[in-house]
């Protein structure tokens, strides 16, 4: 069973993650249509770059934006779920371990306060994720189930494995819900609209590319975001 | 019946058509034949099919639902924050009902798509810079709006204002005739003050070609006469084309793509007669954004640009002022308070919030920025065609309450409004609101402050 979930069951998921997140961004840019989109994105290169890495980058930055300014609250709590879903999975040392009698490699690791801390933020902030949808009007009226089943694939391989990782009773149970959940999230991600780990990317950089080329970006100092 | 006499699927390229609209008051017929209007939903699948690819379907697709954008829009705030005035939840169920359904909608699904289209958005692009994936709801509506206009659900003003650009290549029933008289007219009433004074008509290898809107030469032909003696004093070498005089775009309000195409064709085609070294537009903002930014792509310009460089008027205001080839007398700059209306469509979306700064600088004294202001301001309330549509009145009226208040705010006894729409808008304001407050176009205010050389002076006799 072990074997299998992170034999051929884990090789599939990682196939399904980066050849889905890869046809994702190539459907994404030959979906671009200069006259149709009313952008020409490839006639004035460097206005665009520039448009597009400071749409990118001040929207990366915490409160580096009007609308995380004006926001506090969100912007915490998006950073932290942010931060914590992106880099646990990456630096965990138990993650590296494994790399390690794999494939012989490996890299930096997060130590083991640090990591519990993430994972517990990630639980949290999704949670407070949770409460603000049923909280506010402007965002319930937005809010179907498939919104809850997203934050659960997202959430499940981190509560899973610091069960497993407290070496609470029942720990083979958690262990294979934690590899389980792992393997749904990676397939998620390029299937549903987490696909935005890349799209995030794609989405503003080329709303960037149209300030920066066509709405002001050569007269003005830039779109201040 | 499927297809109204009036209210169908054909646009509007014969005086008979426009007449018949024109003479159905208030739309009041045109919007009961569009309750029995049917949806092509064969056509209409065929069009997302072929148009709506991989931007629009992907901001529809990954939006989080997070109504981070719901505050952008001055339709929610002024609305009591209604939930269904959310940008997402607007463009979700309209667009996105759309796609889902590939099509398959009907007649009663069409006019709420309509309404939402053009009265629950201006189409200000707002809501873009608050979205953290930068989804665009106003270009989006945009296309929503050229889905409705296929499909004849479209509000009744502006079936007619695009079949104006479409005949007259106006956006008013101005012939060139009447344009060409207007000119001349104007320059005879300047003849005594203004010794010298001339409205070139086709001149080639200008440095400036000025382009205006209809609605001066209908309602108020006096702006014309003001901008010819700014470039009077100016010094200006600049002229006006006999064809092709008009760059405003009802059109791209209506969403007709077609009529847009000819209505700048017709503007581009004065620029290859006469060659002259810049456009100029009026003090108009989506006549800068429609024939200066959207344009060259209509025409299908690779480059994205039109083919002489373009500028709007606030660009010469701040050059000449910059230049010294307008001087103000400082005496009588503006001493009450001043407050200046951002224009979505060359502020936000055009990038000069700083020109338009200097020129403030150099015309008033007490100078009071809204809040929030430059590419974060918030639309007038009148802006996408809003101000024309009778139905939508009650609708355009409550959204003026958020310039109101900005306004209030201030304490700014007068607002500059260098675009049409947005004066409009700001009239209606002091009209519904009575908040005790003058607005007012750049140019007589320059007029009354600027410095006149002594050799433009009328001889005393
Ligand atoms: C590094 C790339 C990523 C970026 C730039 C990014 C960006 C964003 C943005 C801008 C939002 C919308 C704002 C919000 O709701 O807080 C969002 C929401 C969300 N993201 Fe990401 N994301 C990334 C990766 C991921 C990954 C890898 C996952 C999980 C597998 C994920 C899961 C989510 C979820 C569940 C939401 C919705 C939160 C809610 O319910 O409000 N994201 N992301
Ligand atoms: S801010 Fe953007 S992602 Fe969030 S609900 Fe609005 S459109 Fe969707
Ligand atoms: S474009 Fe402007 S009016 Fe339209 S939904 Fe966005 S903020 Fe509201
Ligand atoms: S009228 Fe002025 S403020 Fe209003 S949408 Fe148009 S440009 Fe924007």
């Amino acid at each position: 069973m072990y074997q299998f979930l992170t034999g051929p069951l884990l090789w599939l998921s990682f196939l399904i993650f980066f050849i889905g997140l890869i046809v994702r961004v190539v459907w994404y840019v030959r979906g671009l249509s200069w006259q149709m989109d009313r952008v020409a994105y490839t006639k004035h290169v460097s206005h665009g770059i520039k448009g597009a890495l400071r749409s990118i980058i001040f929207w990366l930055l915490p409160f580096g934006t009007r609308r995380w300014k004006t926001r506090p609250a969100m912007t915490i709590l998006f950073f932290v779920f942010h931060i914590g879903i992106v880099i646990t999975p990456i630096f965990l040392l138990a993650h590296n371990i494994i790399l390690k009698e794999r494939w012989g490699i490996s890299w930096a690791t997060l130590p083991g306060p640090v990591a519990d801390t993430l994972t517990i933020a990630v639980i949290v902030s999704a949670l407070f994720l949770v409460l603000r949808r049923i909280a506010f009007s402007e965002v319930r009226i937005l809010t179907s189930a498939y919104d809850y089943l997203l934050l659960a694939i997202t959430v499940a391989p981190f509560f899973t494995g610091f069960l497993a990782s407290l070496k609470v009773a029942g720990y083979p149970f958690w262990l294979y819900a934690h590899i389980i959940s792992g393997e749904i999230m990676l397939i998620a991600i390029p299937l549903t609209k987490l696909s935005h780990t890349v799209l995030f990317f794609m989405s503003r950089g080329q709303l960037g590319m149209d300030y920066g080329i066509k709405r002001g970006g050569m007269k003005g100092r830039g779109l201040a975001w | 019946m499927p297809e109204g006499l009036l209210c169908n699927k054909t646009p509007v390229d014969t005086m008979e058509q426009l007449q018949a609209l024109l003479n159905d008051r208030r739309g009041v017929t045109y919007y009961e034949e569009m309750d029995q209007l049917d949806v092509d939903q064969k056509a209409l699948a065929t069009a997302i099919q072929n148009t709506c690819k991989s931007r629009l379907r992907t901001w529809l697709e990954i939006c989080a639902h997070c109504g981070l954008c719901a505050d952008a829009c001055p339709y929610y705030l002024v609305n009591d924050k209604d939930p269904k005035q959310v940008p997402a939840h607007k463009i979700q169920s309209t667009l996105g009902e759309i796609v889902k359904r590939k099509g398959d909608v009907d007649n009663a699904f069409m006019q709420y798509v309509m309404d939402t289209a053009w009265s629950r958005c201006t189409c200000c692009n707002r809501c873009g810079m608050y979205c953290p994936f930068g989804i665009d709801m106003g270009i989006m509506f945009g296309y929503v709006r050229g889905l409705c206009f296929a499909q004849g659900f479209v509000p009744w003003e502006l079936k007619i204002g695009s079949g104006m650009h479409r005949i007259f290549r106006a956006q008013m029933d101005v012939t060139q005739e009447d344009w060409i008289e207007t000119c001349k007219w104007m320059e005879e009433e300047q003849e005594d003050d203004w010794p010298g004074l001339k409205i070139p008509i086709d001149v080639e290898n200008a440095d400036l070609l000025y382009t205006v809107n209809a609605r001066e030469v209908k309602h108020y032909p006096e702006d014309l006469a003001e901008a010819a003696i700014l470039f009077h004093i100016a010094g200006e070498n600049w002229t006006v084309a006999s064809e092709g005089w008009e760059a405003t775009s009802l059109s791209m309000f209506a969403g007709d793509w077609a009529a847009c195409k000819m209505q700048v064709e017709t503007v581009y085609e004065s620029f290859k007669r006469l060659k002259p070294k810049r456009m100029i537009t009026t003090e108009c903002g989506h006549m800068y954004r429609a024939t200066v930014l959207e344009g060259p792509y209509w025409a299908g310009f690779e480059s994205g640009q039109p083919p002489v460089e373009c500028i709007h008027y606030v660009e010469w205001v701040g050059e000449a002022l910059r230049t010294g080839k307008l001087k103000i007398d400082p005496a009588r700059k503006i001493k009450e308070p001043v407050t200046y209306q951002d224009s979505c469509n060359y502020i936000r979306n055009g990038g000069l919030g700083d020109v338009a700064r200097e020129i403030i600088s150099y015309v008033a004294e007490d100078f009071r920025e809204m809040s929030p202001c430059r590419e974060h301001n918030f639309c007038c309330g009148g802006g996408g065609g809003l101000n024309g549509i009778g139905r939508y009145r009650p609708q355009r009226n409550k959204g003026l309450e958020i310039k109101r208040d900005q306004i209030l705010a201030t304490g700014a006894k007068i607002v500059v409004a260098p675009c049409h729409n947005c004066w409009d808008a700001i009239r209606d304001l002091e009209e519904v609101f009575h908040i005790d407050i003058s607005w007012s176009f750049l140019k007589p205010l320059l007029l009354s402050m600027v410095e006149v050389p002594e050799h433009l002076k009328p001889e005393e006799d």
